[in-house]
């Protein structure tokens, strides 16, 4: 029978830690940044149908990096929790706060339980009536939890884009505005000064969804023609 | 070696909201209940819905009353509710049963549609329908039948269709018009004479209005417009351009002028 090396807890923790940095690092970024008009979630991702963006409920949104396969799980799980919620309470008490607690639960379970801890980072972002009621949280892959106000960047170089989000934005940027930031700060450990329409996704979290499209779904993917018509229009 | 935590999302893996809740929390299904032996004590039923087709969309009415026995239960339920974007259903039998499978079915489409990035597909949609109204039939045994009708809009073929269903969840596509609940025959009598192809959206409100005017003639349990509390049918149409309430105001004129266009004529019916 072969016996194993004693590693101290420390040195454990730090491994897994590690080894989900190196993961999380290897991808592209994402930055969730609430104006005006709502919250926008923006991604560098050529694919048109493998998300990092997804609607969760009816005013709450989520984004990721890292592994696709790992936080597609975790994404189909929140859509569950709240559905059942939704279902079972009502509407109004799925909140973004609710779901967050229940991410960091089960990421840090993971973290401390499982063979090897999930390569992933999240942001759920909640929409409120005012910026003031907006929830942005960013979730780690150890469980941890951070309440974040006006903006969230992740991945790989999180914290050359987070300098350049945090030098453009102010609380009354308009959707266009909010889009151009996330892309001129997408494209900062790139030579070119911004990424082209097609190699972003994004989607917005309206503030007005209810009087502007008569839906309480206020989740919106905006489509590659959008995208570029946004950038490229003047606001 | 197995992850036991993908293992265990991999089991979890189905689209539909409905299986979900059936392996992880039944007790919050509406039917599936197995109800002791004994007298159901009576319970408020929605009565009357008329659909019908026109070119370009389709409409589902229901009128607003809810009878227990020969008591009024309620002069303002509303019983047609749209299911997501592209279809609304109305409900006719026990209300309290009806209302909630309406609230399954429409969190099993946005489910589907969250999860899957992409609409079911309106064949789609009635069959899970109809699988929950089978799944209905233990309490339809016992006296407590819910029956729908469903309308949407395919966005494939570009047409409104329209779906009734039996108590055994059985789904039959109909064509023209169709009605369910109590005032169905007098109501479906008055659609034979009033459906005609080529009706805009306008007039087909208004043949759905005159329906539901002769249901609630002929049958108690289906009411009429109510002028005095100011209550109409519930109208919802569904087009390319989605699901759509009829506005209060709208439907305030047309009940008017069928009053009096019947006043006028001065006849029996």
């Amino acid at each position: 029978m072969t016996q194993q090396f004693y590693v101290s807890p420390e040195q454990l923790m730090k491994d897994r830690a590690d080894f989900a940095r190196k993961g999380i690092a290897r991808g592209r970024s994402v930055v969730v940044i609430s104006g005006a008009d709502g919250i926008a979630l923006v991604a560098e991702n050529p694919s048109p149908s493998l998300h990092k963006i997804g609607e969760i409920y009816d005013k709450i949104a989520f984004a990721a990096v890292g592994k696709y396969n790992e936080f597609e799980s975790l994404r189909q799980a929140g859509v569950r929790y709240a559905d059942v919620r939704g279902y079972s309470y009502d509407r109004e008490d799925v909140t973004a706060r609710g779901l967050a607690s229940v991410y960091a639960q089960s990421l840090g379970a993971v973290f401390t339980a499982e063979q090897k801890p999930f390569e992933v980072e999240l942001a759920v972002a909640e929409v409120g009536r005012t910026q003031e009621q907006d929830h942005l949280y960013r979730l780690t892959f150890d469980g941890s939890i951070a309440d974040e106000k006006g903006f969230v960047v992740m991945g790989g170089v999180a914290e050359q884009v987070a300098g350049v989000v945090a030098a453009g934005w102010h609380a009354d940027l308009g959707l266009a505005d909010v889009l151009r930031l996330a892309v001129k700060a997408l494209a900062t450990d790139k030579e070119v000064d911004a990424l082209p329409g097609t190699a972003v996704e994004a989607a917005v979290l309206d503030r007005s969804s209810e009087s502007g499209r008569g839906s309480r779904r206020a989740f919106r993917r905006l489509r590659a023609e959008e995208i570029t018509q946004l950038l490229t229009g003047e606001a | 070696m197995q992850d036991p935590a993908a293992g265990h999302l991999a089991t979890q893996a189905t689209s539909s909201f409905t299986e979900h809740l059936q392996r992880s929390r039944p007790e919050l299904l509406p039917f599936n209940q197995t109800l002791p032996a004994g007298h159901i004590p009576p319970v408020p039923h929605g009565t009357t819905i008329v659909a019908l087709s026109y070119p370009g969309g389709v409409l589902v009415a229901g009128d607003r009353r809810a009878t227990m026995g020969n008591v009024i239960a309620s002069r303002h339920i509303e019983k047609v509710f749209p299911a997501d974007e592209y279809s609304v259903l109305g409900i006719a039998g026990t209300a309290g049963l009806a209302i909630d499978i309406i609230r399954l079915f429409q969190v099993e489409l946005e489910h589907y549609e969250k999860i899957e990035g992409t609409l079911l597909s309106l064949d789609g949609k009635a069959n899970r329908l109809g699988a929950m109204i089978r799944g209905n039939l233990g309490m339809a045994m016992q006296g407590l039948a819910v029956i729908p009708l469903f309308a949407g809009f395919d966005l494939v073929s570009g047409v409104g269709r329209l779906f009734s269903y039996d108590v055994t969840g059985g789904r039959y596509e109909e064509i023209e018009h169709h009605s369910v609940g109590s005032g169905s025959v007098f109501a479906r009598g008055a659609l034979k004479k009033l459906w005609r192809p080529n009706l805009t959206e306008d007039e087909a409100v208004a043949v759905a209005m005159e329906a539901l005017y002769d249901a609630a003639d002929d049958d108690s349990a289906t009411g009429g417009p109510d002028p005095v509390r100011q209550l109409w049918p519930v109208v919802y149409t569904v087009n390319r351009a989605g699901a759509r309430r009829i506005s209060e105001r709208e439907l305030a004129a047309v009940a008017g002028s069928i009053v009096e266009s019947r006043a006028v004529a001065g006849r029996e019916a």
